[in-house]
């Protein structure tokens, strides 16, 4: 799967969900030790063509995540190289002491992906929501935790997982509606942060959907003569502290955007990050609230939630000059 | 190894229980490590097969004690097994060392998996069989649980799983002592027909006397199952052995003083002849 303009316009069609799956089919001729596990959410994970096309590298455990994180570190003990799937809260908090134990305490190779996380389940509400997930995975030492940007960048994950050798959680935002942050191949490294816009004055420090979000702001902000570098920190553990620390040599304020509670989340990483250092930098953490949000279409709820590039250069603004 | 053998391997086992619990000098797992060791010393004695000098071998039935805290019970076993030295089992319970209150996974010492949180082991079992069906390989795949264990739901997500799978390479042993740790399982929760119970989730079930090397031995080499995974429900006592502990709760978990310890190996009698070549 190739990222060039035309394959990104066709990928955001299909949405996160749909082109997770796609990628997953793209991977697999490459990885015969591959097994995609999935607890009864195979169809809404997008992967009913890999399914199809690899019925014995799939494995329906039925609707129990906590077994399922189980199975995968034994089937991962014997040498497969396993992804399992659900939505975020049945993987990141229901399963979360299977993910402890196997996966950070053991260390077993298992992928865990998690579809449709922060508000991006809309209507289904927030049983469905993965406000938590980041706070919860982060925690858990040996764990790898990454959120890509959009769609062009989950395909670059999906690959980079498979290849490599270690527990992760990946976390998948927004369904696609967003226009792409990429639109050309560009250097994806686990553990690696990437900058999407520079600018002198301040420093956006974004993740998952927010990074698109945090561009729109940025050209907003530019718009009242305020440059803002955006950085697309897409692993959030191990967080990319040399990639912050050149940053801070160049400006005096972060702020953080993340479409995951503003406990424990992107935020939280940073501001452990600069607890310790003795300078002026002065940080904003922007992300959905401590509560349980009003439901709606996924939109909906980030324009309610401030999580949109108006919002987000509206408060920026109001940091600075408060 | 022969019945006499395997007995004599489960008397030196508990003698080697008291003098670690003893000498460790903390509070230790006693009562459900002594339910267990019959049927560890079946398991070590004559069932799985592994090379004690190459523990990592890749062909060796795997076996994970789900219900953690029964270290007791499973570093004598490995130790008569010679697939873990006397100097490594000597530091049990000393800061750092690799052999603690549950098991943390050392392909090295034989350890294949970390536990001490109940419900995990069976889960990992079964992709553990499941990848060995993949694979084409022979080994079998043991899951030693508690059956206060199976108190957790996780448990049940396995046992309906193993079935669906077919997988008959895999044996799960419940030591059913009736006992946990706030007391009587009749009065935390009560379970009267375990084996019903994975009997009616499609296991092939065998239910014996846990203490009974015969009928251990046949249950574990009964290969009538047919493509079903295999339960054996093992009717235990909780602290077997040692008189005083037996089917007394105060031993799940307690420290041996000295006067309980001499008065554990008064318990347990003398030695078998040629105890000590185990």
């Amino acid at each position: 799967m190739e990222i060039t303009s035309s394959n990104v316009r066709q990928w955001s069609r299909l949405g996160t969900r749909g082109l997770f799956g796609q990628a997953v089919l793209a991977i697999a001729p490459d990885h015969p030790d591959l097994i995609v596990m999935s607890a009864d959410l195979g169809g809404s994970s997008g992967l009913e063509r890999f399914r199809a096309s690899f019925p014995d590298q799939f494995l329906n455990t039925g609707i129990a995540e906590q077994n399922m994180i189980g199975v995968a570190a034994g089937v991962a003990k014997e040498g497969y190289n396993v992804f399992v799937t659900s939505f975020s809260p049945f993987l990141s908090l229901r399963a979360s002491e299977q993910i402890r134990m196997n996966l950070g305490y053991m260390e077993m190779n298992v992928k865990a992906i998690a579809l449709g996380s922060g508000v991006s389940m809309g209507l289904l509400g927030n049983s469905h929501y993965g406000l938590e997930d980041v706070a919860v995975m982060r925690a858990i030492p040996n764990l790898t935790v990454v959120s890509p940007a959009d769609c062009a960048e989950i395909v670059q994950a999906v690959k980079a997982a498979a290849a490599f050798e270690g527990p992760m959680y990946i976390r998948l935002t927004s369904e696609g509606i967003n226009p792409p942050v990429y639109t050309e191949d560009y250097d994806f490294q686990i553990g690696k942060a990437v900058k999407v816009r520079d600018g002198g004055d301040l420093a956006i420090v974004a993740c998952g959907s927010m990074v698109h979000h945090s561009l729109k702001a940025a050209e907003l902000l530019a718009e009242q003569g305020i440059e803002a570098q955006v950085i697309n920190m897409h692993t959030l553990k191990p967080l990319d502290e040399e990639c912050l620390s050149d940053v801070l040599d160049t400006v005096s304020t972060l702020v953080t955007v993340e479409e995951h509670s503003i406990i424990g989340g992107l935020g939280s990483a940073v501001a452990e990050f600069l607890a310790p250092r003795r300078d002026q930098t002065r940080l904003l953490i922007i992300g959905l609230p401590d509560k349980f949000v009003k439901a709606g279409r996924y939109g909906y709820v980030l324009e309610q939630e401030g999580l949109v590039g108006t919002a987000i250069s509206d408060k920026i603004l109001g940091f600075l000059q408060s | 190894m022969s019945y006499p053998e395997i007995e004599r391997m489960a008397s030196f086992m508990r003698r080697k229980i008291a003098d670690m619990s003893f000498s460790c000098g903390v509070s230790t797992h006693l009562g459900g490590g002594l339910s267990m060791v019959d049927i560890m010393a079946v398991l070590y004695g004559r069932i799985l097969r592994y090379e004690p000098g190459n523990p990592r071998w890749e062909d060796r039935d795997r076996f994970i004690l789900s219900k953690g805290h029964g270290v007791l019970g499973y570093y004598p076993a490995l130790l008569a097994a010679g697939i873990i030295s006397d100097e490594i089992f000597e530091t049990f319970q000393a800061d750092g060392s690799d052999l603690i209150a549950h098991p943390v996974m050392n392909l090295d010492l034989g350890i294949e998996s970390s536990n001490g949180s109940l419900g995990h082991g069976l889960s990992m079992g079964v992709g553990i069989a499941y990848a060995a069906k993949k694979r084409g390989k022979a080994f079998n795949t043991y899951i030693f649980m508690g059956d206060g264990e199976t108190n957790e739901g996780s448990v049940w997500e396995a046992v309906m799983l193993a079935p669906h799978l077919k997988l008959d390479n895999l044996t799960t042993v419940v030591d059913h002592n009736k006992m946990q740790s706030d007391g009587a399982s009749k009065e935390v929760l009560e379970v009267t027909n375990m084996a019903e119970r994975f009997a009616s989730f499609g296991w092939y079930t065998l239910e014996v006397d846990g203490h009974d090397i015969d009928a251990l031995v046949e249950a574990f080499e009964d290969s009538n199952s047919q493509g079903k995974p295999k339960a054996i429900v093992a009717h235990t006592v909780k602290g077997k052995g040692i008189s005083f502990m037996e089917n007394d709760n105060a031993w799940h978990h307690n420290r041996l003083t000295k006067t309980n310890y001499e008065a554990a190996l008064e318990a347990l009698g003398e030695p078998l002849p040629e105890e000590d070549a185990v």
